[in-house]
């Protein structure tokens, strides 16, 4: 299984039935694909719509049904659209159960940056501060290591997207849940050891006694 | 004059002034609007938008063509062209972070002074405004904005003015619509009076100053 693949069905089995729930770009966009049978969620789109459906068979797309990228998507049975400040009351105010976002960085008090590199690359926050400040539950799914870099450090170096701590860290290596701002080893991947995960972590991390192998 | 053509709609906009324009990701944005501002040559505009595109796409054409000074988005990733013109120094950028953006914007068209957000608190977000507490809890005061022109597109305007949008072409535009001393509107489709229903109004038409002729 790739390291994307298996980041977004462990993300999956995070999900319960009735959630209300903001995908990012990226590899959270994967976790629509690996929805455990019998699991009823909503998926929204920040630009306007809950019940994003998959992305159309060809010929039945419409230029003005796409995600938060401007890619076409379907509307499953159920759907609705609204505008932009409902779309954001629904985060602030707290109606969405969770939402999965990329990241450059977290940090040891699960602090996320994933917005700006300065001087680098500036793509602008989106709906990503509105997004980790209001939903109920912030998961943040990315690759351990870049360029054999951690990027769960002690400390972000890079800009914050807000100063509330995100919730838990899905890898290819580890689950990471973060407990009153600290982040705690809660499984590692299959035929990943605990060290390793360590070797790849600046940040520091608890480890029970016994960390069990990602249900996947 | 409600009726207008798109010359004549463009030709009422000068160099320098604001506009307020919808759309997400080109997505529902008045693209004959800004063919025309780009043909016509404007220069020194303010725009207020959700994002910028992509290059040769929606408002990201007058990125292209330069006939914005400065521009209020949340998002400029998908348009290399904003980036390099920012750091070249000739585009002024503020980013806002989207869901304050469509509040400042909803601020302006509602007589509101601002609005008062979690977001942002703590980040860069929050440089150069004021922290204000409520009840124990602190807030980003984030101000209005309002623009010279609106400039939004629907599936269908009737004959006087009534907008309907289309699944998610309608993000920012009827909050859009409530914030310029003008209020221009391109449709899909321009249908008589009574086509859309008086529920399915989503920008009644007291509050809309010109539509723009179709071809």
């Amino acid at each position: 299984m790739n390291p994307q693949t298996l980041i977004a069905k462990r993300v999956a089995l995070e999900l319960q039935p009735g959630m209300l729930v903001n995908l990012g770009i990226g590899i959270p966009t994967l976790v629509a694909n690996h929805v455990p049978a019998g699991i009823d969620v909503f998926f929204q789109s920040e630009n306007g719509l809950i019940g994003t459906g998959p992305v159309p068979e060809p010929g039945f797309a419409h230029p003005k049904l796409t995600d938060a990228g401007g890619q076409a998507v379907s509307a499953l049975p159920g759907a609705c659209t609204f505008d932009s400040a409902f779309s954001f009351g629904l985060m602030r105010g707290g109606h969405v159960d969770m939402t999965v976002l990329g990241g450059l960085q977290v940090d040891g008090g699960g602090h996320l940056s994933n917005w700006m590199i300065p001087g680098k690359l500036v793509p602008g926050m989106g709906g990503a501060m509105d997004l980790v400040t209001g939903a109920k539950q912030v998961v943040v799914a990315m690759q351990h290591t870049a360029k054999g870099k951690p990027k769960i450090v002690s400390k972000c170096s890079l800009p914050l997207t807000s100063l509330r701590p995100v919730d838990l860290i899905v890898t290819e290596m580890a689950v990471i849940a973060v407990v009153a701002g600290r982040l705690r080893l809660q499984e590692v991947a299959p035929g990943v050891s605990v060290d390793a995960v360590l070797a790849a972590t600046e940040a520091a991390l608890e480890v029970p006694e016994h960390v069990p192998s990602m249900p996947v | 004059m409600k009726r207008i053509s798109l010359e004549d709609a463009v030709a009422a906009i000068p160099d320098g002034a604001s506009l307020v324009v919808g759309g997400f990701v080109g997505v529902g944005t008045p693209e004959r609007l800004c063919d025309e501002l780009v043909r016509q040559g404007r220069r020194d505009l303010t725009l207020i938008t959700n994002d910028t595109a992509r290059p040769g796409m929606g408002v990201g054409k007058l990125i292209s063509a330069r006939c914005v000074r400065k521009v209020i988005t949340s998002h400029i990733g998908l348009n290399p062209e904003t980036q390099q013109q920012m750091h070249a120094g000739s585009l002024e950028v503020e980013l806002v972070p989207q869901g304050s953006l469509v509040e400042r914007i909803r601020c302006g068209g509602f007589g509101l002074g601002g609005v008062l957000t979690p977001t942002g608190l703590g980040t860069l977000a929050e440089e150069g405004k004021r922290r204000i507490e409520v009840d124990g809890k602190d807030y980003l005061l984030e101000t209005a904005l309002t623009a010279d022109f609106a400039l939004v597109h629907a599936m269908f305007a009737d004959y006087s003015g009534n907008l309907r949008y289309l699944l998610t072409a309608r993000n920012f535009n009827p909050i859009v619509a409530m914030a310029g001393s003008r209020v221009m509107a391109t449709a899909d489709h321009i249908v008589p009076v009574g086509v859309i229903s008086p529920d399915d109004v989503m920008t009644p038409a007291a509050v809309v100053d010109h539509i723009v002729a179709n071809h």
